[in-house]
């Protein structure tokens, strides 16, 4: 009897099973096709990183709900997904970038970039003429009729012109043309005024406009002739130059560049992998290495003294208050905790305006009891005591509640020993509760420091990395710690933005935190955890 | 003679007892006035009419509600949208973290598969990476998405969300994992003898015994995604789409000392929340802050 319930459980189980996983089935077709629709457009675009990176997602899906050995992947299959689309793909991509010119001048692939070449035409000095009339609208827009020397006539819009045909026939009546005088110009043209050789002559427009289609470009030579522009770069697809149509000079292909033997570069050039060239550039170039030996020194430097200056203070207001016979901790304790509670952001802009050089209260304070007036923004050591002041007020409150957790969990019949022994209480402190804080949070350190070493908002947001680094050929700050140069350089430098510049720096910087957190791994013995068995 | 030296022995430490409660509480003026000075200062300016950062007084006279009102009505500096917009991303993003980082963490301190701590590891070591330094990679991502499927594109709230997702997984799996490697499996096992499957011992034995930690990671998750504002900026360029933070932030690059009254006011009930948040639940914060949880 038992047997046989048990087994109709068993079956009614397997139909649930087999219906879930029907169910389970169909929805991942579903999403498969959205995704590979999704896949397929981006192909279809040119997008093929990131496509790569999709058909990676599908399969990822897929295999976690298709294939049973995989089932432990249903769990975070979503996750991953997100995980790879949005932190593994972005570190790929900017390594990648690391090793190219991508950036200004650079942005755009070879083939776009030949195309924009050739495009750019020039006026010859002898070659095919028309004759011309032009025409002027109170909107300063333009007409030009010319006449070429077989007798066949048109009339041109400017090449910027939209909508409308560009070139069109002259026929009376239509496009609002009137009588034709006779060489087959019209006299008028509705909304325009047909410009004598006196007015044409002396309109400081006319000789710059562009008319007609981009394939054939008119321009107004001389008082007496028009003439069709040529392209001014001949581009030769077996050795990759160009040459200049004009002056016969020859631009070799130089990393992405096409660079004449006299150094003169054509715009724009095409992205491309040059190698290590943009470390090398870093190392070499005084502009550039200068100020960013003054960022890491700085760098450093602030985030020791960061975390010293936060650890002391916050360590010391736990020292002193955690006596249990204090009272008012408690309140004591909601008080120092605010200004950890307010987002970091909004704290960093008060302060920005509390110190603000000629209207922040703490000058006008100063200036008032001792006659001073500190200019917190732009002297470079007083900027720098400043961003420390602010950080030392955001970050002590964290260290005051994780020091004074640590205090009570050290056992008190050591410090009764040490009584006993006849150490004072200075003596204590140092032998006892230092050392044996420092191996409880020490990984707090680590991490706090890495936080620090990485703390953009407050540097940014403060004065901007500022006052700037007057040696530099780049926008770079006295403040300025790497992050917020490698920002600045992606995407506000003074030359433009550097996009290839910005990933050297930044993959050096991931090496440097990565060997970072590995230290910090190993003190929470993470490693070991993470290699558990439970 | 004995008793009066010992007399006098307690008087003198009875009197350092109370000269170093005295300086105890002198120095604990001082931190308070350090700690609260801005808060203050930042209260007082948002209730004076002047709303000068250069003429405005630490106690304002005629002091009046005008900021706040200015606050609505002003469509250049849409408030109360702004503030909309981060409460929505920051509860949605946290809801669907704690869900991704929960399954996940499940997966890492239940099962033993290949590759277990090799994927746990890596996924530790690259949450290292500032995502900031890759902000032209999501960027272009963003926008290439876009241009196929423009809900998740830039200038959207879903994308952005998704951009943060990709951040999730990380320093939470692992302090989920932790947390729930202290659930003996015992629990499991005898659940599964009785014929559950593994959703069934996630959801009904499991999930409920979280509690604390995804409170923790929930508040975490809630204010850093709430206090972001590089990222927000660079996906969201739609005035009325931005977040309170970045609207904050370029409010004050332009002519921020002749608004200062206003700005006072917005950060005030920009930051309210959050300290509510963090002194309502001061323990279980601190909790997950010793555990390893960064605050952003």
């Amino acid at each position: 009897m038992e047997n046989k319930n048990g087994s109709i459980g068993t079956v009614a189980k397997k139909s649930i099973s087999s219906l879930s996983s029907f169910i389970t089935t169909f929805i991942i077709i579903a999403v498969d096709v959205l995704l590979g629709y999704i896949t397929y457009q981006l192909a279809s675009m040119g997008y093929i990183p990131l496509t790569v990176v999709f058909i990676i997602i599908i399969l990822l899906i897929s295999a976690a709900f298709l294939i049973p050995k995989l089932s432990h992947l249903r769990w975070m299959a979503v996750g991953l997904s997100a995980w790879l689309l949005f932190s593994i793909f972005p570190i790929l991509f900017t390594i990648y970038n690391a090793f190219t010119n991508y950036g200004d001048g650079h942005l755009i692939s070879q083939t776009q970039a030949i195309e924009q070449i050739t495009n750019q035409t020039y006026l010859p000095e002898t070659g095919k003429a028309y004759e011309w009339v032009a025409y002027r609208s109170n909107d300063n827009d333009y007409l030009l009729w010319v006449k070429d020397n077989e007798g066949n006539t048109f009339i041109a819009r400017p090449v910027e012109s939209e909508g409308d045909e560009r070139i069109f026939d002259v026929v009376q009546g239509e496009n609002g043309i009137g009588e034709i005088d006779d060489d087959g110009a019209p006299v008028t043209i509705e909304g325009y005024t047909r410009l004598n050789r006196i007015l044409a002559a002396t309109d400081q427009n006319l000789t710059k406009i562009k008319f007609g289609d981009p394939e054939k470009t008119i321009q107004v030579r001389s008082p007496s002739e028009a003439a069709e522009l040529l392209p001014l770069y001949e581009y030769n697809p077996e050795d990759n130059t160009f040459t200049n149509q004009q002056t016969g000079k020859i631009y070799y292909d130089r990393e992405g560049t096409w660079t004449a033997r006299d150094g003169t570069q054509l715009i724009p050039g095409y992205n491309t992998v040059i190698g290590i060239d943009n470390f090398v550039e870093f190392a070499t170039s005084p502009g550039l290495r200068g100020p960013l030996v003054t960022i890491v020194t700085w760098n450093f430097i602030f985030a020791s003294m960061s975390l010293l200056l936060t650890f002391s203070l916050g360590l010391l207001i736990s020292v002193i208050y955690g006596d249990p016979n204090f009272k008012g901790k408690k309140l004591l304790r909601s008080f120092l905790i605010i200004p950890y509670t307010i987002p970091s952001l909004i704290t960093i802009l008060i302060w920005r305006g509390m110190l603000n050089p000629n209207l922040g209260i703490v000058n006008r304070m100063l200036e008032s009891v001792f006659g001073i007036s500190p200019d917190w923004f732009n002297v470079p050591t007083l900027a720098r005591i400043a961003i420390l002041t602010v950080n030392t007020w955001l970050g002590y409150p964290y260290w005051m509640l994780v020091t004074s957790g640590a205090l009570q969990s050290i056992p008190s019949d050591i410090y009764e020993a040490a009584e006993v022994d006849g150490a004072t209480g200075f003596q204590r402190f140092w032998r006892i509760t230092l050392p044996l804080l420092l191996v409880s949070v020490g990984p707090l350190m680590i991490a706090s420091f890495i936080f620090n070493f990485n703390n953009f908002n407050l540097i940014y947001v403060f004065i901007n990395g500022g006052p700037p680094i007057p040696t530099a050929t780049t926008t770079a700050g006295y403040t300025d710690i790497i992050i917020s140069y490698v920002y600045n350089l992606a995407f506000a430098s003074g030359r433009g933005v550097q996009y290839g510049y910005a990933s050297a720096i930044s993959v050096v910087l991931f090496i440097l935190i990565a060997a970072m957190s590995l230290i910090q791994f190993r003190f929470t013995n993470m490693w070991e955890e993470v290699g558990e068995n439970v | 003679m004995s008793d009066q030296v010992k007399e006098k022995k307690t008087r003198t430490i009875t009197q350092q007892r109370r000269l170093g409660l005295i300086l105890r509480w002198i120095l604990a003026v001082v931190l308070i006035i350090f700690s609260i000075f801005p808060v203050i200062w930042i209260i007082s300016a948002s209730i004076d009419p002047v709303n000068n950062l250069a003429t405005q007084k630490l106690i304002p006279d005629n002091a009046g509600i005008q900021n706040f009102r200015e606050l609505i009505n002003n469509p250049i500096f849409p408030f109360f949208t702004w503030l909309w917009n981060s409460i929505k991303i920051s509860v949605i993003t946290t809801v669907l973290t704690l869900t991704l980082t929960t399954m996940a963490a499940f997966a890492f301190s239940r099962f033993r598969f290949k590759g277990r701590q090799e994927l746990l590891k890596t996924i530790l070591l690259v949450q290292s990476f500032p995502n900031l330094l890759a902000i032209v990679a999501l960027f272009s991502i963003s926008k290439q998405i876009g241009d196929v499927f423009a809900a998740l594109g830039l200038n959207t709230h879903a994308g952005l969300i998704l951009v943060y997702l990709g951040g999730a997984m990380g320093m939470n799996i692992w302090l989920m994992k932790g947390y729930m490697d202290t659930i003996p499996r015992d629990i499991d096992e005898s659940a599964h003898v009785d014929g559950a499957n593994d959703w069934q011992v996630f959801s009904k034995l499991i999930l409920p015994l979280l509690r604390p930690i995804l409170v923790v990671i929930g508040i975490l998750s809630f204010i850093g995604t709430y206090g972001e504002f590089i990222i927000a900026r660079t996906l969201l360029t739609k005035r009325e789409l931005q977040t309170v933070m970045v609207g904050l932030q370029i409010y004050t690059s332009g002519q921020y000392t002749q608004n200062w009254g206003v700005f006072s006011a917005g950060a005030l009930i920009a930051a309210l929340p959050i300290m509510i948040i963090y002194l309502v639940l001061q323990d279980q914060i601190v909790g997950g802050l010793t555990a390893g949880a960064v605050k952003g």
